[in-house]
């Protein structure tokens, strides 16, 4: 949560900042990679913090807000940099939830961190075929493609029941705590700090890309396509990579989740999947890492609450079933009336105006 | 051979309801450049209300006939309420918008008429080869689509809404009151799509069962290419045959990734569709 990237034709900031102290100055004198690891380090210790008081229910919750956060963070490099609109990431989360439980039950000696990487590189590889079938769609081409990508892929794992595990999927055990710390640390809060550590670390990553080089190229094309290609960028390649670093963060949050459930099966990864990860995109804000934390946040609470709320009004089974998704789709409804940009949109909005003061 | 010609003709079947839904997603983004992803949600409370009528009044056609005026009603509402406050504004806001209607109607049909599947019946006999429920999938959108050429060719109607979605501007200085007829287009492709919806609806209607003949319907909008209404009928009718012949010769759990790979090979060869003409770009 290093990195905030000014957000897309927001207005300019106020002209004379306020004088701030020497730490600032040297904050912003430090290298962007350092700058980035060390506000992971502060966040990972704010996730330590915040599930040391927790049950492992919610910790639970703030694990699967970690992965969402990594795989919508991902999809916003995509779609608000590169301004290809992808409806189909559940699909890469699909590849990555199967490589990983493929691998944790075929070769049970590999450590969870190999598993990852091996993770990431088939989901980029993924990436790679997909991008280069797909660079030269645009707009609503490439949605309705990826968006059949999404609908078509589950049903690999229908075809090829005895290695996939049919409409089942494949479920497994992950080792929790290290024996040293079982009976200090529950399992549940051991796997929500792994896969923090792993979402932060990709989270780094991907706030040093997109403020650098790539990212100005990404902007570029986003912008205006044919000026960029004048100007000497490689449109094609660089639209191919957007994609691929925006797979590997999708198949990275899908492995996690595998890891997180212990099971990996197709119904998970339905079309809904696809469409509530860019919902989350613009309800949180484009643009900006912590827009992607929000959307996250509003992808995993909405439905809490749209539980507790229908048990708190003693509703019948068929509204209070139905409650969660009509209040996330309300709520996204009128976020995007209210503010175009997104929570992120309106909270910076909100901080300007308070440092005008 | 005849399993051959039986497969062709069910495909056709299925694709004309493929060729409505992709009809109706190309009227709206011909008019607003918008995507409607709420389509297969307006569709469905349609054919819910049909439901609810026939049960009723006993009458499948007053049912049949409830769900085309609620299509159309809903279609128009969803625009003028939701998607001209964000028109002129990123085209990303205005897909959202569709996907929030899209979950809040899904959620909605659930909550009135629950998640349990209902039973919803067919126009006419539905037995043995192209049924008289084929034929009639097939005409009743065949004539929509003539309805709808006459409709844009021939009445003043048609030529304004024309004016509107290509030069707004220019149709606006010379009285043509281009909102209202961006909400007619988006009343008359809800109408259209809400035919998809009670024709893809049976045997059973639970609150999800459009989302595959939607996903159809995209695929053939794309393939036929979106800027043009004669693309999403050859499109839905293509990918309804060939659905049915891999559906049978290759197991119908292939189904959906015969359709990404129509897609894919379609759109390799011409990335805007079989019917769309190149565009050039000024820089």
């Amino acid at each position: 949560m290093a990195s905030s990237v000014k957000q897309r034709g927001a207005a300019p900031a106020p002209s004379a900042p306020p004088e701030r102290g020497g730490i600032a100055a040297r904050w912003a004198a430090m290298p962007l990679l350092a700058r980035h690891l060390l506000g992971a380090l502060a966040a990972f210790a704010a996730v330590v913090a915040l599930t040391s008081m927790t049950d492992s229910l919610t910790d639970l919750r703030i694990a699967s807000i970690g992965y969402y956060t990594l795989a919508v963070a991902g999809l916003g490099l995509l779609v608000g940099f590169s301004g290809q609109i992808s409806l189909g990431h559940g699909a890469f989360m699909f590849i990555g939830a199967y490589t990983t439980a493929l691998l944790v039950t075929n070769v049970p000696m590999v450590p969870l961190w190999l598993n990852l990487v091996i993770t990431v590189v088939a989901s980029c590889v993924a990436g790679v075929l997909v991008g280069a079938a797909s660079a030269r769609l645009h707009g609503p081409y490439l949605a309705g493609a990826t968006l059949t990508l999404a609908v078509g892929l589950p049903a690999v794992a229908l075809r090829f029941p005895e290695v996939l595990g049919g409409s089942n999927g494949l479920s497994f055990s992950t080792r929790g705590a290290p024996p040293a710390l079982a009976g200090v640390i529950p399992d549940t809060r051991w796997q929500a700090w792994a896969v923090w550590l792993a979402v932060l670390l990709a989270l780094v990553a991907l706030a040093t890309i997109s403020k650098g080089r790539l990212g100005r190229q990404m902007r570029a094309i986003r912008d205006d396509e044919s000026a960029a290609a004048l100007a000497g960028i490689k449109v094609g390649r660089t639209k191919v990579v957007a994609f691929v670093i925006s797979a590997g963060c999708g198949g990275l949050a899908g492995g996690l989740q595998a890891y997180l459930l212990g099971t990996a099966t197709p119904s998970s990864f339905s079309v809904v999947l696809s469409l509530s990860l860019l919902a989350a995109l613009i309800l949180g804000g484009m643009g900006s890492l912590w827009g992607a934390l929000w959307g996250a946040l509003a992808l995993v609470y909405f439905e809490v609450w749209g539980e507790t709320l229908a048990d708190a009004l003693e509703l019948e089974s068929k509204v209070s079933n139905n409650l969660p998704i009509v209040l996330y789709g309300v709520i996204l409804i009128a976020v995007v009336l209210a503010w175009p940009q997104g929570i992120q949109g309106a909270l910076s909005r909100l901080r300007r105006r308070w440092q005008r003061r | 051979m005849d399993h051959f010609i039986n497969l062709t003709l069910s495909g056709l079947a299925n694709g004309a309801i493929y060729a409505a839904l992709a009809l109706s997603l190309i009227i709206i983004y011909q008019a607003t450049r918008v995507v409607n992803f709420a389509q297969p949600a307006l569709a469905l409370i349609s054919a819910y209300v049909a439901y609810t009528v026939t049960g009723a009044t006993g009458s499948y056609w007053l049912g049949f006939g409830s769900a085309l005026v609620t299509g159309l009603v809903l279609g128009v509402l969803t625009e003028r309420l939701l998607i001209r406050p964000v028109h002129n504004k990123s085209p990303l806001s205005a897909i959202v918008i569709t996907l929030g209607v899209l979950l809040t109607l899904q959620g909605t049909a659930g909550m009135i008429w629950s998640n349990e599947p209902h039973s919803f019946g067919y126009a006419l006999d539905y037995r043995g080869m192209f049924s008289p429920a084929d034929a009639f999938a097939v005409g009743s959108v065949l004539l929509v689509a003539v309805l709808l050429l006459a409709l844009y060719r021939w009445t003043p109607l048609g030529l304004r809404m024309r004016a509107a979605a290509f030069r707004p501007e220019v149709a606006r200085m010379v009285g043509v009151r281009v909102g209202l007829m961006l909400t007619v287009g988006w009343g008359i492709a809800s109408l259209v799509g809400a035919l998809g919806g009670v024709l893809a609806a049976p045997p059973f209607l639970s609150p999800n069962v459009l989302d595959t003949a939607f996903v159809y319907g995209i695929t053939a909008a794309v393939v036929g290419g979106l800027d043009n209404p004669f693309g999403a009928i050859f499109g839905g009718f293509l990918l309804g045959v060939s659905l049915s012949y891999v559906s049978s010769y290759a197991g119908p759990e292939l189904v959906t990734l015969a359709a990404l790979v129509i897609l894919v090979l379609v759109l390799s060869v011409r990335p805007d569709g079989l019917f769309s003409r190149p565009q050039a770009r000024k820089v």
